[in-house]
């Protein structure tokens, strides 16, 4: 027998809506800053990956499989508590300036993010034929003039829904960043928890939130394959 | 850089580190982690099985509710499920649960609504003809599904389950949150303990997953390119 009674006005105005509130925007500022730091580094390790030199494309070889294979809770944890001992001193200096559980958890997701989207960039390159490289690199394009200006272009449009796929695991993946302290949307949740034992409401509107959220972006990813992908790859 | 790095912070608690009290308690680290990993991949598999073919029934309520469920828990993170079942499984039921009983069932909830999509996948593979072929010669929609498509495809899936695997071993350093003496947690302990290794603790553990998991990626992959290959011939 249920002996629980809800209370939806908790979660629904007042204080603790405006703590999940402030959650849900540390979630969102910490998906977009990572997501866009690692489609960076993603380029560069794609890239690297593909290059004639060996040593490069075993190191960007070496990265993907370390960072992919490991837990990403691990990983926040290292640069949390471990990143301390390895980084000079100057960057420790820099690192404690900042909001550094913020810093600590943009660089871990960053890392992480970036191996899986090197690999969605690598997948995309790889199905441009391989006749429009050497076409590029007949008509006196260098190797990363080339990816630069015929390549990239066209692999990054076949890419957007994996990207758009790993934005939603990195918004999901940002929950782990609670664990070292960054008041995002699930440790909000759980503070509203912690403070008002309204567990229930806490947890399902955080719940609400982050599906909502998955929810209209693949829907949006749903009509982009309809609309630009399925035409260009008709032609 | 603060010094170089001592690595005997590892070596005192090596044991520990792989399997936690275990001859005088529970079992923990390492091997905790495994099995953890090993029972809710089983579970799920079962839950995935289920929820990929009520997802492809042609009764259009049962296929939508499932549809529904799957992405919605496709859209949640693995902490907020781990949340759910530690926070309000006991107000729900009345009684405690066992923490990692908790986890257990929050990783198979999970993962069964991402191993339905490879059970989708892996029957979508087999050609419709196969079907037919089975329901002319008088089997019943169920029978061919049973004893000729699912046999097949479930071969196909197989590389996908490893992958998946990997997976499981990666969240379940999530039961750290809720106190569950995997090698995450153990990890906190002896940091906490020791306070001045960080670096080398967090380093070794990650090594450690690492080994674990590519081991089972590249177990993946050679399985994947020897069932193209059998596909071929």
């Amino acid at each position: 027998m249920l002996k629980y009674k809800f209370d939806w006005a908790v979660v629904t105005s007042g204080k603790y809506f405006d703590w999940l509130a402030s959650g849900l925007y540390v979630t969102i500022q910490l998906s977009v800053v990572s997501v866009a730091l690692s489609f960076l580094l993603g380029l560069i390790i794609a890239v690297m990956r593909m290059s004639h030199v060996r040593p490069i494309r075993w190191f960007a070889h070496g990265y993907l499989e370390f960072f992919r294979n490991t837990p990403l809770l691990v990983q926040i944890f290292f640069w949390y508590f471990g990143s301390y001992k390895i980084l000079p001193q100057a960057v420790n200096d820099w690192m404690n300036r900042q909001n550094f559980e913020f810093a600590a958890a943009v660089v871990a997701l960053t890392i992480y993010t970036s191996a899986f989207i090197a690999e969605d960039i690598r997948s995309g390159v790889l199905s441009i034929p391989k006749e429009q490289m050497e076409a590029a690199r007949s008509s006196g394009f260098s190797y990363l003039g080339s990816m630069r200006y015929i390549i990239l272009p066209q692999a990054v449009r076949l890419t957007i829904p994996p990207l758009i796929n790993q934005f939603l695991n990195l918004a999901k993946n940002s929950s782990l960043a609670m664990t070292i302290g960054v008041a995002e949307l699930t440790y909000q949740a759980r503070q509203v928890e912690s403070y008002t034992f309204k567990g229930f409401e806490a947890f399902t509107a955080a719940t609400l939130v982050y599906v909502v959220i998955s929810s209209v972006i693949t829907i949006l990813v749903n009509i982009y394959n309809k609309t630009v992908l399925r035409p260009m790859r008709a032609r | 850089m603060t010094g170089g790095l001592d690595f005997n912070v590892i070596r005192d608690n090596l044991l520990y580190f792989f399997i936690g009290r275990y001859p005088h308690g529970p079992l923990g680290g390492v091997g905790l982690t495994f099995y953890l990993a090993v029972v809710s991949l089983v579970l799920s598999f079962i839950g995935g099985l289920i929820l990929g073919l009520l997802s492809i029934s042609h009764n259009r309520v049962v296929k939508w509710v499932s549809l529904t469920f799957i992405n919605a828990v496709r859209g949640m993170p693995l902490l907020m499920v781990i949340f759910w079942m530690y926070f309000l499984w006991p107000g729900l039921m009345g009684r405690p649960m066992p923490e990692s009983q908790t986890v257990i069932l929050a990783l198979t909830f999970f993962t069964s609504a991402y191993m339905s999509q490879i059970v989708r996948a892996g029957i979508e593979g087999i050609p419709k003809g196969q079907t037919e072929a089975a329901i002319s010669t008088g089997l019943a929609p169920w029978q061919a599904m049973f004893y000729i498509v699912l046999p097949q495809g479930l071969r196909n899936m197989i590389p996908s389950f490893v992958n998946q695997f990997v997976s499981m071993i990666k969240d379940t350093s999530l039961a750290f949150i809720v106190g569950v003496d995997e090698l995450t947690h153990i990890a906190t302990q002896v940091n906490n303990r020791t306070l001045v290794f960080p670096t080398e603790i967090f380093l070794f553990i990650a090594v450690v997953y690492f080994i674990l998991c590519y081991a089972f990626t590249e177990l993946s992959r050679w399985m994947e390119k020897r069932l193209a290959w059998r596909k071929a011939i």
